[in-house]
């Protein structure tokens, strides 16, 4: 298993060919406490990039990109009841939704490059 | 996940690349851990450390302490309060004659059509050797613009003079009173908009009864120099906590409380923006302030469209920018709209054409594409706790 993170402040983890993603403890701190999820239907197909979430806070809607191209195979279905999750375990319990991988996932970083990343923000 | 730092009601990008203005009170802000944005030109926060929900919740519940020192503030003086007050009374259509010593007017400032150049607070001076002059509190986007207009519409012999060297503090919550009185007792005193100059904490103030969270409060005008030790000296008080910029939205909109820029600007009227009630029953009648004509038919007539209170059904919200829809055709716009933490749920107000303003009709809101189910509601949200 392995994790991985995008310059959009999602995180990635890889374990055989499904991917489970979420947003980062940056990207909850930047939005403020969150009101609303909106996640994807199960069996939708996503292209690398594509819109597949919405998450809000008090102020401010943001999209959840998928990170990667495959199948929605699962969401965290607690998590329109209790949006809060996002901001009290983001890259645990406050998980998004799982998609079974099309190929290798690509262009994304590991820890050590998202946290220099982060320190040039 | 797209940038959330940009798509925010209240971090408004200043117009231009001019060096943004503080408030007295900005590095007291960063001390408290405050993430500051820049609002209407000035640097401000929008949240401290507890977060924007709780800060919200806090205010309902106990104290909180806005730095509103970016709003403008000015004196206009004449020789006597009719001749000021009939001075002011051809710019904007409130009841300014009218005030009592000691009392507060909410009104608008007007174009030519009747459209809303801002908002604001008159007061008259409780003080009878003061007689002649009216306080001013305008909206900091528009307090250049706004000075520059009553200058230039005020006769000879009455002047407006800002006051850039004083800041104000807004005290909110139903705790408040028991606050204020702890350090100024004569304060408690003031019916709700209504006020005068108290001694707070051993400073000199105007202290009003008023505010804009639907809270009984109040407004403390200080000197600037004064501003550090007077937001300590509240803040030492444990019932009391620095609320910021997006919690002051989220309380406005619970109460249904219009934020210039949004929910009015140039192009609504007083009438389409249900603030009838602020228009004065003689001036209704005589007319005599800009756009006399438009408000005076639309009072007979109805106005074509009026700003409604949204709830949306379930959990999305809705925000600024969102199409109303009635039977597939659009009905109307959202002005602000968002989570409100004491309602539980997402809360919006909008215009609607008036034929769709009775509390009650059910419209969608196009939210990412698909209808989202809502209702009219009568505002405000949240029960208004105001010192009557």
């Amino acid at each position: 298993m392995s994790t991985h993170y995008t310059k959009d402040h999602e995180w990635i983890r890889v374990d055989g060919d499904v991917a489970t993603i979420g947003i980062t403890a940056y990207a909850q701190e930047q939005l403020g406490d969150v009101v609303f999820v909106e996640l994807p239907e199960v069996g939708k197909v996503v292209a690398a990039g594509a819109e597949a979430a919405v998450v809000e806070s008090v102020k401010a809607a943001s999209d959840v990109f998928a990170p990667v191209a495959g199948t929605v195979v699962e969401v965290n279905a607690a998590l329109p009841d209790a949006p809060e999750t996002v901001n009290s375990d983001p890259e645990g319990a406050g998980w998004f939704m799982k998609i079974k991988l099309d190929g290798a996932p690509a262009g994304l970083m590991d820890r050590a490059a998202y946290d220099a990343y982060l320190a040039t923000l | 996940m797209t940038n959330p730092s940009v798509n925010t009601d209240v971090a408004e990008p200043s117009a231009s690349d001019a060096p943004l203005h503080s408030t007295p009170l900005v590095d007291a802000h960063r001390a408290l851990g405050a993430r500051m944005v820049p609002f209407a030109g000035y640097l401000m926060p929008v949240q401290y450390a507890d977060g924007i929900l709780a800060e919200h919740v806090w205010t309902r519940t106990h104290a909180g302490l806005f730095d509103v020192s970016h709003m403008g503030q000015a004196i206009v003086a004449g020789p006597d309060h009719a001749t000021t007050a009939a001075a002011l009374e051809r710019l904007v259509p409130g009841d300014i004659a009218g005030l009592a010593p000691g009392r507060i007017r909410y009104t608008q400032l007007l174009t030519p059509e009747g459209g809303i150049v801002d908002d604001l607070m008159v007061t008259r001076p409780a003080d009878p050797s003061e007689d002649g002059r009216l306080f001013l509190v305008v909206n900091a986007s528009r307090k250049e613009g706004d000075f520059a207009l009553i200058a230039e519409g005020l006769p000879a012999g009455i002047t407006l003079t800002p006051m850039p060297e004083k800041a104000l503090l807004a005290l909110q919550g139903p705790e408040a009173a028991a606050v204020i009185r702890r350090l100024a007792p004569t304060a408690d005193d003031f019916a709700f908009m209504a006020g005068g100059p108290t001694t707070v904490a051993g400073f000199d103030c105007h202290v009003s009864r008023s505010g804009y969270t639907g809270e009984d409060g109040f407004e403390i005008s200080v000197a600037a120099v004064d501003a550090v030790a007077l937001w300590q000296a509240l803040l030492a008080d444990p019932a009391v906590k620095p609320i910021g910029l997006g919690a002051r939205d989220s309380l406005r909109l619970e109460a249904g409380l219009c934020l210039y820029g949004h929910d009015i600007d140039e192009t609504t009227s007083p009438v389409e923006a249900a603030l009838v009630w602020s228009i004065g029953k003689r001036r209704r009648e005589e007319g005599g302030f800009p756009g006399d004509a438009r408000i005076r038919r639309e009072l007979a007539d109805g106005p074509s469209r009026k700003r409604v209170g949204l709830k949306p059904e379930g959990r999305a919200p809705a925000r600024e920018g969102t199409e109303i829809h009635v039977g597939g055709r659009q009905v109307g716009l959202v002005t602000s709209g968002g989570f409100g933490p004491t309602v539980g749920g997402p809360v919006a107000m909008g215009y609607v054409e008036t034929t769709f303003a009775a509390p009650g009709t059910e419209v969608s809101l196009i939210v990412r594409g698909k209808p989202l189910p809502a209702r009219v509601v009568t505002l405000p949200f949240v029960p208004a706790r105001y010192k009557r």
